[in-house]
């Protein structure tokens, strides 16, 4: 990015709320059941029908102010924005718009070079989504209302981003925090997560903002990163080249890894919102505040840091295991179980989130239960099996979620930690290699690893390794001094 | 504060409503004398009252997050001027969105 400039970026963001039943009727939230098949005479916006708001809906949304440093206010009410569209029947969203129930937070992100910044959070409202219009079937357009009355909240930033990396790490924030407070399932992909940039440029030192254009279609994390990041370069040069920014929508397109104008609608954005006459006021009062922040959970700055002094795991460690809730949640299970708390996270860290990445599943329906993990890393401390077995069973268990006690037993890998065994398989191994004890002898001290390779190999890896190196060199000295 | 025949033009079009020239010349005297009895309740000073939002001082009128039962698909597309299986089917929307 050419340095004379500085970008300015503000976000929006739709999180759709994990409740049972939509915003302001009784029919279902969930995703991919048959067209038109959750819908009913108030989501479907008939003359006459009277929407009754979801206590839940304001539950989640308090939380989530609460979560990222709002006031709640006492009072909010709902308002009609008005447009026509084919996927919001009644001609109007309802929302909020000059009185939301979350205004004036923040949140801090941690760039990667260490620095924090605090971001602004201008305001956080609650409204309904839209149903599903598909364009791309020949001449009409199809739509689909199930998703229409499915509950939003929208959380609108202060324009106190400066770089794509910021914004992706505000992002990043958002979803951790709805999927700690298990609001939100933060899929992006899946659109129950949506981020809409709001980008402009300056010149260094300006403090007037530029005219600024808003970035849609974004549709991953890695998306909207990148999708920033383009337009913030094509406004620097049609600058450059001395042309002027159009306010206007742009569509990001993942594909081509370029922006094109949406064909907006002539008078799009006058939008005459007025109080929705339907629904009465909200108050939030200072007893059901308190007992809405009863569900407040752990966050995941402070989990991090109670996993650092508690279990004094490294930070990276504690870092990457409180990325996810349900993450943190199965490292605390194992750690239940046993109190090598560092094995307990390297295993976490490497062999669990490995096979998560690759089956790309999900740890809550991961195959090993925390609670046998913990017993695998207890049968390495108790001596029972060898490291290197435990990575063995492992895959045992991935298989089905055997107890790996009763897996080390069937499959008789249970380490060799009987001395007479041990000197046994080392005398055969001595024996049979005559020339490598020699060589040993004559100061070739490396041929150990061999003789250690050897044993392991005999005894099909059971034997207990540090026992094997003690005899291995007490009896290769002994035959050094000649008894 | 008046309306011209523009701002008439432009309501009209935000509602989808199409006027004749005649409809049209009717429209503005009528509008604007309902401003203009807008613009009387302006004179009163309301300084020191609070907005109102509702007429009614009912607040937190909820209902528990509990499913109800749905109509069928059949009932909810019986209104509809057109159909393509199980979806309403509209004209195609000009914008991209
Ligand atoms: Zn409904």
């Amino acid at each position: 990015m050419n340095n004379k400039y500085e970008a300015v970026i503000g976000l929006e963001v739709h999180a759709q709320l994990l409740t049972e039943s939509k915003i302001f009727c009784g029919c279902s939230t969930k995703f991919g059941n048959p067209p038109n098949s959750n819908v009913c005479p108030v989501c479907l916006g008939h003359p006459g029908v009277l929407p009754v708001l979801n206590k839940k809906v304001v539950e989640f949304a308090a939380l989530m102010g609460m979560a990222t440093n709002c006031e709640i206010k006492e009072k909010s009410i709902f308002a009609r924005k008005n447009y026509f569209y084919p996927d919001s029947p009644k001609g109007w969203q309802t929302s909020q718009f000059e009185e939301p129930i979350c205004e004036n937070g923040h949140l801090d992100i941690t760039l990667s070079d260490g620095t924090e910044k605090c971001l602004g959070i201008t305001r956080i409202h609650m409204e309904e989504d839209a149903g599903k219009s598909i364009h791309d079937l020949g001449y009409d357009t199809c739509v689909d209302l199930n998703r229409c009355g499915v509950p939003l909240i929208e959380i609108v930033s202060e324009p106190d981003m400066r770089s794509p990396e910021d914004a992706y790490l505000y992002l990043t924030k958002i979803k951790q925090i709805i999927t700690y407070l298990g609001i939100c399932d933060g899929n992006m992909e899946e659109g129950s997560l949506r981020c809409d940039a709001n980008i402009s440029i300056r010149l260094k030192g300006e403090t007037e903002l530029g005219t600024k254009t808003e970035v849609k279609n974004m549709n991953s994390f890695r998306n909207v990163e990148k999708a920033i990041a383009h337009e913030i370069e094509r406004q620097i040069e049609i600058v450059e080249e001395g042309g002027r920014i159009i306010q206007q929508t742009l569509l990001w397109d993942a594909d081509h890894e370029e922006v094109s104008p949406m064909r907006s609608k002539e008078e799009a954005h006058d939008y005459r919102y007025f109080p929705e006459p339907d629904l009465m006021p909200v108050v939030v009062s200072e007893e059901w505040k308190a007992e809405i922040a009863k569900n407040l959970p752990e966050l995941p700055e402070a989990r991090k840091a109670r996993f650092i002094s508690e279990y004094k795991i490294p930070e990276y460690d504690a870092a990457v295991l409180t990325t996810e809730r349900p993450l943190a949640d199965y490292y605390e299970k194992v750690i239940s179980v046993t109190d090598d708390y560092k094995s307990a996270s390297n295993w976490v860290m490497t062999d669990v989130l490995k096979i998560i990445k690759e089956d790309k599943v999900d740890i809550t329906e991961f195959k090993v239960s925390p609670e046998n993990l913990g017993k695998l890393i207890n049968l390495i401390n108790n001596n029972t099996i060898s490291g290197k077995i435990a990575k063995s069973v492992f895959p045992e268990m991935l298989k089905e979620d055997k107890d790996p006690e009763t897996i080390v037993k069937d499959k008789n890998l249970v380490q060799i930690t009987d001395t007479s065994a041990i000197d046994g398989i080392v005398d055969t191994i001595l024996d049979n290699n005559p020339g490598q004890v020699e060589q040993y002898l004559g100061g070739k001290e490396t041929v150990l690893g061999f003789f250690v390779g050897q044993v392991m190999k005999e005894s099909r890896g059971k034997a207990n390794p540090q026992m094997v190196n003690e005899t291995l060199k007490k009896k290769l000295e002994e035959k050094r001094t000649g008894e | 504060m008046s309306l011209s025949k523009k701002d008439i033009e432009h309501i009209a079009k935000l509602a989808k409503l199409k006027f004749t020239d005649e409809e049209m010349a009717k429209m503005e005297p009528q509008l604007n004398s309902v401003l203009e009895y807008m613009d009387k309740l302006s004179e009163l000073d309301t300084d020191n009252v609070e907005p109102l939002s509702h007429p009614v001082e009912n607040i937190n009128v909820f209902r528990d997050d509990i499913l109800k039962d749905s109509i069928s698909t059949e009932d909810a597309l019986r209104n509809a001027p057109k159909r393509d299986e199980n979806y309403f089917k509209v004209p195609k929307v000009i914008s991209n969105d």
